[in-house]
């Protein structure tokens, strides 16, 4: 035995509860999850926090955070929130999406509630598919993806070119806070904590509406190992998703 | 000197921790399953560990804590 006493160095952060994530091995989810538990804890948020989770495989977040939470149609997760925020300014209202439900069904709430700057954070996360209903294309998916619903593989001749939100988000003039991360390895999951951390601050000092795009796994419906998904992030998903700050406030 | 606590519960066996881990400290221990059938990752307390917490800063499922 040492003499010197031990200490945590890495510990389960405070607002994530201890129920057992439902998501499958190797799925991003639940980083996303625990990063935004860090930041909730960091700016001690956790009894001002409103959550507005939209639909897809996120939709039990009101399981794994201490904080309030509301569930919004598909899509409608940047409404539902611009709707809290605004009739309760005191709180800390963020949306948590996938890519099916913010850049398909959801593209005119995503834009027009960025568009009229609503101070709201928006926590997306990418995983190029519709995963929970069973790996259908999303406006996401790559080219040359396959997916039940492009079996041979997405063609944009025929189903279009993957949409790249950060991107358009950040060129919108209420957006004070723009940027793409990616959770495959260890610096790009530390960029990924600063970036959620600033997404957070952007609120916290009423800067304007803020999106983090986190590029993440989703080996079940991407019919690979959970090391094959990492690699294929990096080898596909990023040269299609430039990691970045499209805007900074 | 370093030690990794690993909340078997929560562990789905993905490897991540495995792969981070730059000494060899963790692996997938196959005759062990959790409730939910996964099998799980454990450490290997040879005092290799050095408490860097790489294993944990990528584990998704928020199952390893890790003392120093
Ligand atoms: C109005 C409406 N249309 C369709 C659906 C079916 N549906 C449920 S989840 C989902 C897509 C989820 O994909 P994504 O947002 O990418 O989240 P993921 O599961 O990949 O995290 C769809 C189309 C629904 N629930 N409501
Ligand atoms: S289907 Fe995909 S997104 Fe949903 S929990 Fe499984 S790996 Fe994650």
């Amino acid at each position: 035995m040492s003499a010197i006493a031990e200490k945590k160095v890495f510990s389960t952060p405070q607002v994530l509860k201890d129920n057992v994530y439902h998501f499958c091995p190797g799925c991003h989810h639940g980083l996303v999850h625990r990063l935004a538990a860090e930041a909730l804890d960091d700016y001690n948020l956790a009894t001002s926090a409103v959550g507005v989770i939209g639909v897809g495989c996120g939709v039990f977040l009101y399981d794994y955070l201490a904080i309030d939470c509301c569930e919004a149609p598909h899509g409608r997760a940047p409404a539902v929130a611009a709707g809290i925020k605004r009739t309760n300014p005191g709180a800390f209202v963020f949306t948590y999406q996938g890519d099916g439900d913010l850049a398909a069904i959801g593209t005119s709430e995503i834009i027009h509630a960025a568009n009229r700057g609503e101070q709201i954070t928006v926590i997306f996360v990418n995983n190029s598919v519709y995963g929970m209903t069973g790996g259908q294309m999303a406006p996401t998916t790559l080219p040359g993806q396959k997916t039940t619903t492009t079996p041979a593989g997405r063609s944009p001749l025929n189903d279009g070119h993957p949409v790249n939100m950060a991107e358009i988000i950040a060129i919108l003039p209420g957006t004070a806070y723009s940027a793409r991360v990616s959770c495959h390895n260890l610096k790009g999951i530390r960029t990924a904590r600063k970036a959620m951390h600033r997404a957070f601050q952007a609120q916290v000092e009423k800067r304007g509406f803020a999106l983090i795009e986190l590029l993440s796994a989703c080996p079940t419906n991407w019919r690979m190992t959970p090391q094959q998904s990492l690699q294929r992030m990096e080898d596909e998903m990023i040269p299609a998703y430039p990691l970045g700050t499209y805007k900074d406030f | 000197m370093g030690r990794v606590t690993v909340k078997e519960e929560r562990c789905k066996g993905c490897g991540y921790c495995i792969e981070a881990c730059s000494s060899a400290n963790l692996y997938l221990d196959r005759d062990k399953r959790n409730k939910s059938g996964y099998s799980v990752a454990s450490f290997k307390d040879d005092e290799q560990c050095s408490g860097c917490a790489l294993c944990a800063e990528v584990c998704p499922d928020v199952a390893l804590e890790v003392y120093r």
